[in-house]
């Protein structure tokens, strides 16, 4: 043997101590408590359970461990806390607050005596006592690749990461070479998780062989779909997965030079993602000669300033340069031609978090995972009227109907589903006729949506498409980078058709327009972004065309949703006599007492809020919206007047 | 890679050749074929491709592309007169109208203006019926430099001034501003000492841009007094 210790050696030292103190924590000795602290969790109060716990455990004179983790994506429970107690399996509890950390401590650390199984969500190992969570249909039914140690592990600690595991796929690859790893990574299949769907293997190639040196790797975290943050738990749950993928990529096309572009609005993944670039320099994992051999890599953060349109790739680089953020026309791709004019692989989080779990298990390993044509998974964040938001994990391939009826539980309160979303702001919305429709890239492409970034909106009855398409088109034609003439001024004339539209104003012609106009912007915009912003105009159109014409035809809105179609008024069969819950909520003094002392609204003064409806106590349900106001029955109502009024008093 | 290289290529049947490397655009316009453009600029290295205008079909290519960033390549085919690239074409210019002033009358721009040479070639009025008229949320004409003017409803964002002031020493006295429909050109650092004297003579933007919407202040007001005289006489 050489007298340089190769990298699997001098990992596997750093490996050791690391392994020793998590084995440690397996078989604790006191107990331990893991708070689920980022972002979400902090949301929701984690940082004062963490008081709770402490003050509790203090005042007890009892001892524990807290170690705070990341996100699982079960963000609906959180704060999210489990507790190891010695002899007990490790269990999740869901919503604890600092109230019941102190019932937890009280009647569970003490003593071990009641583990709270009112706050239980379930073990997170198989048992003869407890429910696991592997139990829930969520658990079952995810296949967790890129988020595995998300929410297990502590992202400060580097030792957590290496117990897992952790960098001995850059020592595998550091030993093995940059072909070597270029070839797995195509044969993998591996597809960009940002959006496009773009092979990583083929594009690492292309700048591979580029000839220019140096090269530069950036990690996209720019992430700025609304509704979406994959990325950003990503980054705050395993920094180190994200780092390690880096530095393969970096070593794959020979880059000395490594950017993590992250929103300036993600303060702990930045914060985070620092840390851990530390950490890891620390021990040689990042830096000068990493692990001994000469590839060197300087890695850092920059902090865009938030422009959606700043994720597009060359934005992107424009912004890193200092420049406004404006899309270029490709070619040349970055991987060409990118950051000052070197070859630039760009890289989305969760494609850089995949690549050590494929270098690690092997491209077959992968290929078994979700369809031939995108094997993997696929991580959504999934809002809107669902029972269990949060983010999940799923092999490609599944249908949408399976996602959101088995995975997230369904429609909240057993409403009918209407639409989902899917793809960001420039997605498309499908109705139940496509949920069969299974989730890749090429498939959500043809049904008319996009992966995206995995941003999906799930919606009930009570959603208007118009208002949706409206909105959708509003957020992207704020975020136009203002560069080209169809994505500039195109888009701004969907959205005065449609705001026209939700007011019950427009014609044939409008439709018409909107069909056309979107169709053209999509073939004549410079970047992406104009070329799939009319999406949401275009498959709600296709999906949806009765609820257009109802619009501007009878001026109804059949969702009940655009104010300016709808009216409030209350029912006086149901409407109990002497009650007043809903005339303190008005903010327009709005309902007043009729002769037989019920209530009713004064139409002229009412804004339509929707406050009533809520306050009308659930026995009576008296207050009913209609779409077009002209539905209001006229029921005869006559004022009660001042006087009887006052006898009353 | 010699510059004299040849490349041989056909437009809408006519066999042209043109040194290697040059921008498809421009082959054609050197060679007579006249494609709409806004954006583009002899020298530049990576065009814009903004204005979206000079589309044509290449065959082998599914889509119209624009012309001003494709390098010729031998044997290339290209078609500048198709269906699909006409109809691109006439929406983009559509669009453009319709965030347009329309008072050619008033405008210094009169009679050598970019817009109107285009609506002439795609016969297209330079007011839409289609498409409502949204102007800009701006005030009709920014005068906030010491000596140039700009008109937002006019300018159709082509950023040929900001190329062309940013070839100048001085850096970037103009520049985008704002996002999305309300996109606008801006001075920058213009209160600053010497940046009237500096753009009076350099006047580049004020020569390039296409349709008037940037004027020295004193020519305009002479070329408004002027006008006013003889719609008065
Ligand atoms: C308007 C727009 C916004 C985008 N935003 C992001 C983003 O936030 N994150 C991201 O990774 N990719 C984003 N992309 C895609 C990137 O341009 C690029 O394709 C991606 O980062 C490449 O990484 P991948 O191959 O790993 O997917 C965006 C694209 C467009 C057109
Ligand atoms: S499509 Fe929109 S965001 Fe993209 S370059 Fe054109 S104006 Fe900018
Ligand atoms: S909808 Fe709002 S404004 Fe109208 S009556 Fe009810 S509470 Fe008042
Ligand atoms: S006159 Fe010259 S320096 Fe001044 S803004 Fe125009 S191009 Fe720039
Ligand atoms: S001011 Fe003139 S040159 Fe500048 S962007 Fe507008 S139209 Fe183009
Ligand atoms: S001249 Fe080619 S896009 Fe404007």
């Amino acid at each position: 043997m050489s007298s340089n210790p190769t990298p699997n050696e001098i990992l596997s030292e750093l490996t050791q101590a690391a392994e020793k103190q998590w084995q440690a924590l397996q078989n604790p000795a006191v107990p331990v408590i893991y708070v689920g602290h980022a972002t979400c969790g902090r949301a929701a109060g984690s940082q004062e359970t963490i008081d709770g716990f402490k003050d509790a455990l203090e005042e007890k004179g009892l001892e524990a461990e807290i170690i705070t983790v990341g996100c699982l994506g079960h963000c609906y429970a959180e704060p999210l806390v489990t507790i190891h107690y010695p002899g007990f399996p490790p269990l999740m509890y869901q919503k604890v607050g600092a109230g019941e950390a102190r019932v937890l401590v009280n009647s569970f650390i003490q003593g071990g005596e009641d583990p709270c199984f009112e706050y239980l969500l379930g073990a997170l190992e198989p048992n003869d006592t407890f429910p696991t969570l592997m139990d829930y249909p969520r658990y079952l039914y995810e296949k967790r690749v890129i988020m595995d140690q998300c929410g297990l592990i502590d992202p400060h600690s580097l030792d957590h990461y290496l117990a897992v595991g952790g960098y001995q796929s850059l020592a595998k690859v550091l030993e093995k070479g940059d072909k070597w790893v270029v070839e797995e990574i195509k044969s993998a299949h591996l597809r960009g998780r940002g959006g496009a769907g773009f092979p990583a293997g083929i594009k690492w190639d292309i700048a591979r062989q580029a000839e220019k040196t140096p090269k530069v790797v950036i990690c996209n975290g720019d992430e700025g779909d609304p509704g979406a943050y994959m990325d950003r738990t990503l980054m705050e749950s395993n920094p180190h997965q994200v780092l390690e993928g880096l530095a393969i990529a970096a070593l794959a096309i020979g880059a000395s030079r490594a950017v993590l572009y992250i929103r300036a609005e993600y303060p702990l993944a930045v914060s985070t993602i620092e840390q851990a670039i530390a950490a890891a320099k620390e021990c040689n994992l990042l830096g000068d000669r990493i692990l001994g051999t000469d590839f060197s890599l300087e890695v850092s953060v920059f902090q865009g300033s938030g422009a959606f349109v700043c994720g597009e790739e060359t934005a992107l680089i424009q912004s890193i340069q200092g420049n406004r953020g404006m899309p270029r026309y490709r070619p040349p791709y970055p991987a060409v031609e990118g950051l000052d004019g070197l070859p630039t692989v760009i890289n989305n989080v969760k494609t850089l978090s995949t690549v050590p779990a494929i270098v690690r298990k092997g491209s077959h390993w992968f290929r078994n995972i979700g369809t031939e044509k995108t094997p993997g998974t696929a991580i959504f964040s999934v809002v809107g009227d669902v029972e269990y938001a949060g983010l999940v994990e799923v092999p490609m391939g599944v249908s949408l109907e399976h996602l959101i009826f088995e995975v997230c539980g369904g429609i909240k309160d057993g409403k009918p589903f209407k639409a989902v979303q899917i793809g960001g702001p420039s997605g498309g919305c499908l109705p139940e006729s496509e949920l069969s429709t299974p989730i890749d890239f090429d498939s959500l492409r043809q049904a008319g949506a996009m992966m995206g970034s995995g941003g999906m909106v799930v919606m009930n009855d009570e959603t208007c498409m118009v208002e949706v398409a409206r909105y959708f088109i509003d957020f992207t034609q704020h975020e136009s980078c203002g560069k080209c003439t169809f994505c500039r001024v195109g888009t701004r004339h969907l959205l005065e058709i449609l705001k026209g539209l939700t007011k019950g104003e427009g014609s044939d012609d409008d439709i018409a327009e909107l069909q056309t106009l979107g169709e053209e912007i999509i073939k004549g915009s410079l970047c992406s972004l104009g070329k799939t912003a009319p999406n949401p105009v275009l498959t709600t159109l296709r999906f949806f065309k009765d609820e257009y014409l109802a619009h501007y035809r009878e001026h109804r809105c059949p969702a009940l949703m655009c104010r300016d179609l709808i009216a409030y008024y209350i029912d006086l069969e149901t409407c109990a006599r002497g009650c007043d819950a809903c005339v303190a909520c008005c903010p327009t003094e709005a309902i007043f007492t009729t002769s037989n002392r019920k209530k009713a609204i004064d139409q002229e003064k009412c804004v339509k809020c929707g406050e009533c409806v809520y306050a009308c106590p659930p026995e009576y349900d008296a207050v009913r919206k209609v779409s077009p106001p002209e539905m209001v029955p006229d029921q005869g109502i006559k004022p009660l007047d001042k006087e009887e009024e006052e006898n009353n008093e | 890679m010699s510059k004299d290289r040849m490349v041989t290529l056909t437009v809408d049947g006519l066999e042209i050749s043109v040194p290697q490397g040059t921008k498809l655009l421009k082959a054609c316009l050197d060679n007579g074929i006249y494609i709409p453009n806004l954006c583009y600029i002899d020298d530049m290295e990576h065009p814009p491709a903004s204005c979206r205008l000079c589309l044509v079909e290449i065959e082998g290519r599914p889509d119209p592309l624009p012309s001003c960033s494709q390098k010729v390549e031998d044997g290339m085919v290209v078609h500048t007169e198709t269906d699909a690239v006409r109809l691109l074409q006439k929406t983009a210019f559509r669009l453009l109208v319709s965030t347009n002033h329309g008072k050619c009358r008033l405008c210094m721009a009169n009679k050598h203006c970019a817009m109107q040479q285009i609506a002439k070639f795609l016969h297209m009025p330079l007011r839409t019926k289609k498409l409502r008229y949204i102007p800009k949320d701006m005030p009709e004409v920014i005068e906030d430099h010491p000596c140039i003017v700009y008109e937002p409803n006019k300018c159709v964002l082509c950023g040929r001034c900001v190329y062309v002031c940013s070839r100048q020493n001085y850096d970037f006295a103009l520049d985008f501003a704002r996002r999305g429909f309300n996109t606008t050109i801006s001075f920058f650092g213009s209160q600053e000492e010497g940046v009237g004297d500096y753009c009076r003579n350099c006047r580049a933007c004020v020569d390039i841009c296409p349709v008037g919407a940037l004027n020295f202040k004193d020519e305009r007001d002479a070329f408004l007094q002027d006008l006013q005289a003889k719609i008065s006489a």
